[in-house]
């Protein structure tokens, strides 16, 4: 076999190896959309109930502007931009990485021990065991809010912004993605006090419905080197806005998926600890 | 062929007392115990031998079983299973072994059993033909075509045993691990959970290792039997051996066992 | 009422059990405070005219709701209430010789208590070293200390009877979940959770202050923080008292229906 060959024969397998992991997702996909199907009552009142409750919070800031009229110099329609950027990129990731935000009871239950007996990367079975349709609702929330942000907004689109907002959206859900595996890595070592991730989660969520420089100096500087929010948020809406022609602004967002790095890291050790302390 | 050689396993866990004064206590302080699950454990299992693993609870057979099945990484030792070190490439160690959890279920509760396996066979990656070959194989063995269809939840526990023993198996395993196969099952489950594992033996020759408190598991399956206690191995020998000079039955002479060597 | 206090203190005693979490819930609170505030001062930077409360006021308001979160959080149910129901466990505490709706109640208070005792006293220490207005202000004078007191537990009740009312129906119904999610969804809304009802506009503020929501957190923490007193004040802890006895006596005929339902059916 000649070196070429060789190289052809092992794209091949990598392909393959992909594409089966692909088919394999779907496969959990579509699995677990049979469940939910089996409790269709329960499902529709969980979307109710998630749309529900970001619809409040967008009430919330309706009200807000309606006596304040503008914060920090961003008006209604950018707030609400920033918003449903922000509340898209989230269900986004709570849709794909469920199974990591719920991951304590995997753990705690010892159906991590099975996902270990099988021969597949242990993300991929987590991810694939929980698949959250529900958040749809908080989805949907979303969606007609960044229609509505982006029809309200004003703002002149072009071809650099249309793909600002497509990477604001992915670099957000790639965070957010991030956080939750962080908490499911922390599972690892200790099952009880993790409720203070939910600041960086939901806490996030919430409060970044405004642009994140309206917390602060210290709060943006945070924000972009500590856990890089602003780079998918705050940065990336000046752009957006015209307040600021930085071409730099705009890939941001990009940037700030070297938080992915660390989380994974993180995971790995965690896997390494329960495979030496089997809690 | 399944090898443990001086294996050693020490676990860490927190007290936790009762009482107002202690639970108040505890916020500030927390006292750590250590467990030896395992201490010095060797023994071989060679090529479609059947072995039974006894011991009382918190005696250290879950702690075996996690270590040969690539979940739980030994202090010292070294294992060595069918020549690969499980903790070691766990992905490529898994895919030659089956594992059955008594206590706990692989099968997706919501939807029929059949599209749990169909899962499976995209996990274990298992040939159209092969996975035919074997659903088939299964079905008939377990008795499963009227099972398949339903979901997990709507199943008796002594039913889905055997669709979980099944899904165990749909990927031709080399070993298989029972860790309390038929505990709460009835008995006619019991046989028939039995009366498979004694066929998949012989037939595919593949090496069983059970776990279990249930005597009559053992003298129907195996005709060895591995001891263990307090972390410790205190006896590897036939049921013949075990019961050597003494009439009464085999629950009888296991309690009796468990007294000598106060565990 | 020996059973109840029995029962109150060895619940009180699982809350304690678990340190890490009051810890995390600790500093959680903390921070959601912290961003809170910061959250209200820009709004404050951008037309303090428009602003419907002192500042330091809204920063009491916001440093005892998290303290208090756990008295008062709807969301906040007794998981294993709801699953006891579910999975059919209730007819075993059906033959205990005690009433369902008064144990259960006893329980929540215990649980909420024990919560709050742990986290409460941290938050409010360091909330009163930071600087005015962003801290925690001393209550406008003793009268509102001690009627704050009052509404606190009048809230708690009326909390508590709410959270009731939501276990019982799940007798009724199929998808306790469900259920529980879609109440759950907006009452932290209508209860002043988001943000505090003085910040609605004027006329829909009118009508939630007469929902049973408003007698939940809204009474207390703003008498504490003077934004409420004298008329106001007064219809709003006879409102509290109204909302109390009505939820609980619904709660409670409701329980009946579905206990003799049980028997009934045979659990």
């Amino acid at each position: 076999m000649t070196a070429s060959n060789k190289l052809t024969a092992f794209n091949n397998r990598i392909n393959n190896k992909k594409k089966s992991s692909i088919k394999l997702y779907f496969h959990y996909i579509s699995i677990n959309i049979r469940c939910m199907m089996q409790y269709k009552t329960s499902f529709f009142l969980n979307v109710t109930g998630q749309f529900l409750v970001s619809f409040t919070v967008f009430l919330s800031m309706f009200f807000m502007f309606e006596r304040f009229r503008s914060v920090e110099g961003f008006t209604y329609s950018e707030v609400l931009l920033c918003f449903s950027t922000m509340l898209l990129a989230f269900s986004l990731a709570e849709m794909f990485a469920r199974g990591f935000d719920t991951f304590s009871g995997m753990v705690r239950g010892g159906d991590f021990d099975r996902i270990l007996v099988r021969p597949r990367s242990e993300i991929m079975q987590v991810l694939g065991s929980k698949f959250e349709l529900t958040r749809i609702g908080r989805m949907l929330q979303a969606i007609v809010m960044f229609v509505y942000g982006i029809m309200a907004s004003g703002i002149a689109w072009n071809f650099s912004r249309i793909i600002t907002i497509i990477f604001m959206i992915t670099g957000g859900t790639v965070i957010f993605s991030a956080l939750f595996l962080i908490y499911a890595a922390l599972c690892f070592f200790t099952l009880d006090g993790l409720e203070f991730m939910n600041v960086f989660t939901d806490g996030a969520r919430e409060f970044g419905q405004y642009p994140t420089a309206i917390y602060g100096k210290k709060m943006l500087l945070f924000t972009t080197f500590v856990i890089p929010y602003s780079l998918f948020q705050y940065y990336p809406l000046l752009f957006l806005t015209g307040r600021s022609d930085n071409i730099i602004l705009m890939f941001l967002p990009l940037v700030a998926c070297w938080f992915m790095i660390p989380a994974f890291l993180l995971w790995k050790y965690g896997v390494r600890h329960y495979k030496s302390s089997g809690s | 062929m399944i090898t443990m050689e001086n294996v050693c396993k020490t676990y860490k866990i927190a007290k936790r007392n009762a009482g107002f004064a202690q639970a108040c206590k505890s916020l500030f302080r927390r006292e750590y115990e250590t467990i030896r699950a395992l201490n010095d454990v060797s023994f071989t299992i060679g090529d479609g031998e059947m072995v039974g693993y006894i011991g009382p609870n918190g005696a250290g057979k879950s702690s075996t079983i996690k270590i040969l099945s690539g979940i739980l990484t030994p202090d010292s030792g070294t294992v060595l299973v069918d020549g690969r070190v499980p903790q070691k490439n766990r992905i490529e160690h898994v895919k030659h072994i089956g594992v059955v959890f008594g206590q706990r279920s692989q099968l997706w509760w919501d939807v029929p059993v059949i599209d749990s396996f169909e899962l499976l066979k995209d996990i274990y990656s298992i040939p159209e033909s092969d996975y035919k070959n074997n659903l088939e194989e299964l079905k008939e063995l377990l008795d499963l075509s009227e099972l398949l269809r339903s979901p997990a939840r709507q199943l008796s526990l002594g039913q889905r045993m055997r669709c979980e023993i099944a899904a165990s198996l749909l990927h031709s395993p080399r070993i298989l691990f029972l860790d309390e196969p038929t505990i709460g099952l009835d008995a006619v489950s019991k046989l028939a959970v039995r009366d498979f594992i004694l066929k998949l033996n012989k037939t595919h020759g593949t090496t069983v290792i059970l776990t279990t408190h249930d005597m009559q598991d053992i003298e129907a399956l195996t005709s060895r039997i591995i001891l263990i206690g307090k972390g410790r191995i205190l006896m590897d020998g036939t049921l013949d051996d075990i019961k050597k000079g003494s009439d009464s039955n085999i629950d009888e002479t296991i309690a009796e066992l468990y007294r000598t060597y106060e565990i | 009422m020996k059973k109840y206090l029995s029962f109150f203190r060895l619940r009180f005693i699982m809350g304690l059990q678990y340190r890490a979490a009051a810890l995390a819930g600790i500093v959680t609170q903390f921070v959601w405070g912290f961003m809170e505030i910061l959250m209200f001062r820009a709004f404050y930077r951008a037309d303090a005219a428009a602003f419907p409360m002192e500042f330091s006021a809204l920063s009491s308001y916001v440093w005892l709701q998290q303290a208090f979160l756990a008295l008062f959080a709807a969301w906040m149910m007794e998981n294993e209430i709801m699953d006891s129901i579910v999975t059919g466990n209730i007819s075993y505490e059906l033959c205990r010789p005690i009433s369902i709706y008064n144990m259960w109640y006893t329980r929540s208070i215990a649980n909420r208590l024990a919560r709050a005792f742990l986290r409460c006293f941290p938050i409010l220490a360091v909330a009163v070293f930071i600087p005015k207005p962003y801290g925690i202000a001393a209550p406008a004078s003793l009268l509102h200390f001690l009627l704050f007191l009052i509404t606190l537990v009048l809230g708690l009740a009326v909390t508590v009877s709410f959270c009731m009312l939501i276990y019982v129906l799940t007798f009724f119904t199929v998808s306790a979940q469900g259920l529980r999610i879609v109440f759950m969804s907006v009452v932290d809304f209508f209860t002043g959770g988001l943000i505090p009802l003085p910040f609605f506009p004027e006329k829909i503020q009118r009508v939630m202050e007469l929902l049973p929501f408003a007698s939940m957190q809204n009474v207390a923490l703003r008498i504490y923080s003077g934004s409420m007193s004298g008329y106001e004040m007064k219809k709003a802890i006879i409102l509290q008292i109204f909302w109390l006895v009505a939820v609980t006596a619904v709660g409670k005929l409701l329980c009946r229906i579905a206990e003799k339902r049980i028997v009934v059916q045979g659990g």
